[in-house]
C-alpha cells in the first residue's frame, strides 16, 4: 500500500497546534530536562527560606513572592531551551522554510512555554504551601487564571527574546537582562494577586491585579507576535 | 581635509537649548515664587520636570526610529535608534539623580520603592540593555533587527511608567503640568522645557550623524587592490610555453 503524503497544516490554528505539539512532544521525550528544572525551582524555594531565616510568619507573608521568583529564575533556563534545541541541531533553518507563518510559529512556541511554566508553577505551589506554611484563604480556584496569566506574561516576551538571542554568543547573559526588567509589571501583578489569594482579599483587589495581568498579556502577546517574523528572518 | 559629519544646525540647536535652559533655570531660581509646601527645595522642579518630559520624548524618538529601521532596513533609522537611546539613557539617569536629591528633603529618604520611581529605574536598565546589545552584536544587519525589536518592546513599558501614578497609589505627587502649577511658575518651566528639548534633539541629531557615518564605513565594501588583467591564451603563447 502506498504511503500517504503528510499534508502540511493549512489554517493558522492548525499550524499553531502543530508547533505546540512538536515542542511539547520534544519536552515529553526529554522529561529529565523538565524534572531538572522543577528541582531547580524547589532548590530556589529552599534557598529563599535560608536567606530570610527561620521566622515562619515572615516566610508565610512573602510566600507568593518566593513562588513567582523561583518560577521566574527557572523560566530563563526553560525559555533559552525552546530555541537552543533547534539551533543546536541546525533545525532552525528548516523551521524558517516550513510553509507556516512566523506568527503561528511564535504562538505555538509561546503556548508551549506557557504550558511548561504553568506545570512548573503547579509543582512549586505545594512546596510553597508546605515549606512556608502558606494557606489559600480564597480557595484554589482564583489561582488558576492568575497562574495562567502570569506564566503567559513571562512566556510571550521570553519566547521572542529567546529567539532574538538564540544565535548570540552572550545569550545566557542577555536573555535574563532583556527579560527581567520588561516583565516587572507582570511579576508585580502575579505576586500581588497570588498573595491576596493566600492571605485573603477583604478589599476585593484581586480583580484589579488580574486586570493588570490581562492588559500586560494582551500588549505583549500581540506585539511579540507581530515582531517575531523579523526575528526569525535574521 | 576630513569634514565632521555633524551639521552646524545641530550645534546651533544645542547651543540655543543651553541658552534657554540657563534663562529658564535663572527665572526659576530668582524670579518665580517659592513652592508653597516645600519652599526653595521645590525649585528643583525646573530641572526635574523638563528632564522627565524630554526623556520620554527622546524614548518616543527611539521607538519611532526602531519602527522605521525594521520597516525600511535603512541605516539612518538604525543610527537614530542608537543616538536616541544614548541621549534617553543619559536624561533618564539625570532624572533619577535629581529625583533622589529632591526626595531626601521632602520624603526623608533618597530612594523609595514608589512604583513610578522603580519603573523609571527599570526603564533606564531596559534602554541601557539596548545600548549593550549595540556593542555585543557585531553584524550590522542583525544588530538593526535585534536592537529595533528590543527598543519597541522596551518602549511599550513607557506608558506604564506614565500611567503608574494613576494605577497604583503612590507617594509621588501627580505629574506637573501648566494646570497643576502656579501661573508664575509656568513661564520658567516652559522655557526650561524647551531648552532641554532643544538640547536633547540637538544631541540626538549630532550623534545620529556620527553613528551613521561609522555605520556606512562599516558596511561599505573594503578597498581591494585591483586585479591584474586576464591573460589571453593564444596559439603562439601556447607554443612558447612548450609541452607540459
Amino acid at each position: 500500500m502506498a504511503e500517504q503524503p503528510v499534508r502540511p497544516p493549512q489554517s493558522p490554528l492548525q499550524q499553531i497546534g502543530a508547533v505546540l505539539h512538536k515542542d511539547l512532544l520534544i519536552e515529553w521525550r526529554t522529561r529529565a530536562q523538565v524534572m531538572a528544572l522543577a528541582c531547580f525551582a524547589l532548590t530556589l524555594l529552599l534557598l529563599f527560606s535560608f536567606a530570610v531565616g527561620p521566622d515562619i510568619t515572615t516566610m508565610r507573608r512573602h510566600a507568593a513572592a518566593y513562588l513567582w521568583m523561583s518560577v521566574l529564575l527557572s523560566s530563563t533556563l526553560l525559555l533559552a531551551r525552546s530555541f537552543h534545541i533547534e539551533v543546536e541541531s541546525g533545525a532552525i533553518e528548516t523551521l524558517v522554510l516550513l510553509p507556516a507563518s512566523p506568527v503561528a510559529l511564535f504562538y505555538g512556541k509561546a503556548l508551549a512555554n506557557t504550558a511548561q511554566l504553568v506545570f512548573l508553577c503547579a509543582l512549586a505551589l505545594p512546596a510553597v504551601i508546605a515549606l512556608y506554611d502558606a494557606s489559600l484563604a480564597e480557595g484554589p480556584l482564583p489561582l488558576i487564571p492568575i497562574t495562567a496569566l502570569g506564566c503567559a506574561g513571562m512566556a510571550a516576551p521570553g519566547t521572542l527574546y529567546a529567539g532574538l538571542t538564540a544565535r548570540l554568543s552572550a545569550r545566557q547573559l542577555l536573555l535574563p537582562l532583556l527579560l527581567f526588567p520588561l516583565i516587572v509589571p507582570c511579576l508585580l501583578g502575579a505576586v500581588k494577586a497570588t498573595s491576596l489569594v493566600m492571605a485573603g482579599d477583604p478589599m476585593s483587589q484581586i480583580g484589579a491585579w488580574t486586570t493588570l495581568l490581562v492588559c500586560f498579556d494582551l500588549l505583549y502577546w500581540s506585539l511579540c507576535g507581530a515582531l517575531f517574523g523579523r526575528v526569525l528572518s535574521t | 581635509m576630513k569634514t565632521s559629519p555633524i551639521p552646524a544646525a545641530a550645534w546651533a540647536l544645542t547651543a540655543l537649548g543651553f541658552a534657554l535652559l540657563t534663562v529658564g533655570h535663572g527665572m526659576g531660581l530668582f524670579v518665580a515664587p517659592a513652592e508653597a509646601m516645600m519652599g526653595d527645595v521645590g525649585r528643583i522642579l525646573y530641572a526635574h520636570v523638563p528632564t522627565a518630559w524630554v526623556a520620554l520624548v527622546i524614548y518616543l524618538v527611539a521607538f519611532i526610529s526602531a519602527i522605521g529601521a525594521l520597516a525600511t532596513g535603512r541605516w539612518g533609522w538604525d543610527a537614530a535608534v542608537e543616538a536616541s537611546a544614548e541621549v534617553g539613557v543619559v536624561l533618564n539617569a539625570l532624572l533619577l539623580i535629581q529625583g533622589s536629591l529632591w526626595a531626601k528633603p521632602t520624603w526623608g529618604i533618597y530612594w523609595d520603592w514608589d512604583p513610578r520611581l522603580t519603573t523609571t529605574a527599570v526603564m533606564l536598565i531596559m534602554f541601557a540593555v539596548v545600548l549593550l546589545l549595540r556593542r555585543v552584536v557585531t553584524d550590522p544587519t542583525r544588530r538593526l533587527t535585534v536592537t529595533g525589536v528590543a527598543t519597541i518592546c522596551s518602549f511599550a513599558n513607557v506608558p506604564i511608567v506614565y500611567m503608574s501614578v494613576k494605577w497604583w497609589r503612590t507617594l509621588h505627587q501627580p505629574w506637573s503640568s501648566p494646570e497643576t502649577v502656579d501661573s508664575a511658575m509656568v513661564l520658567p518651566l516652559r522655557i526650561a522645557a524647551f531648552g532641554m528639548l532643544f538640547i536633547g534633539v540637538g544631541l540626538v541629531w549630532a550623534r545620529q550623524r556620527t553613528i551613521l557615518a561609522a555605520l556606512q564605513a562599516d558596511v561599505a565594501e573594503p578597498d581591494m587592490p585591483e586585479l591584474p588583467p586576464a591573460l589571453e591564451l593564444t596559439a603562439e603563447s601556447a607554443e612558447q610555453a612548450g609541452p607540459r
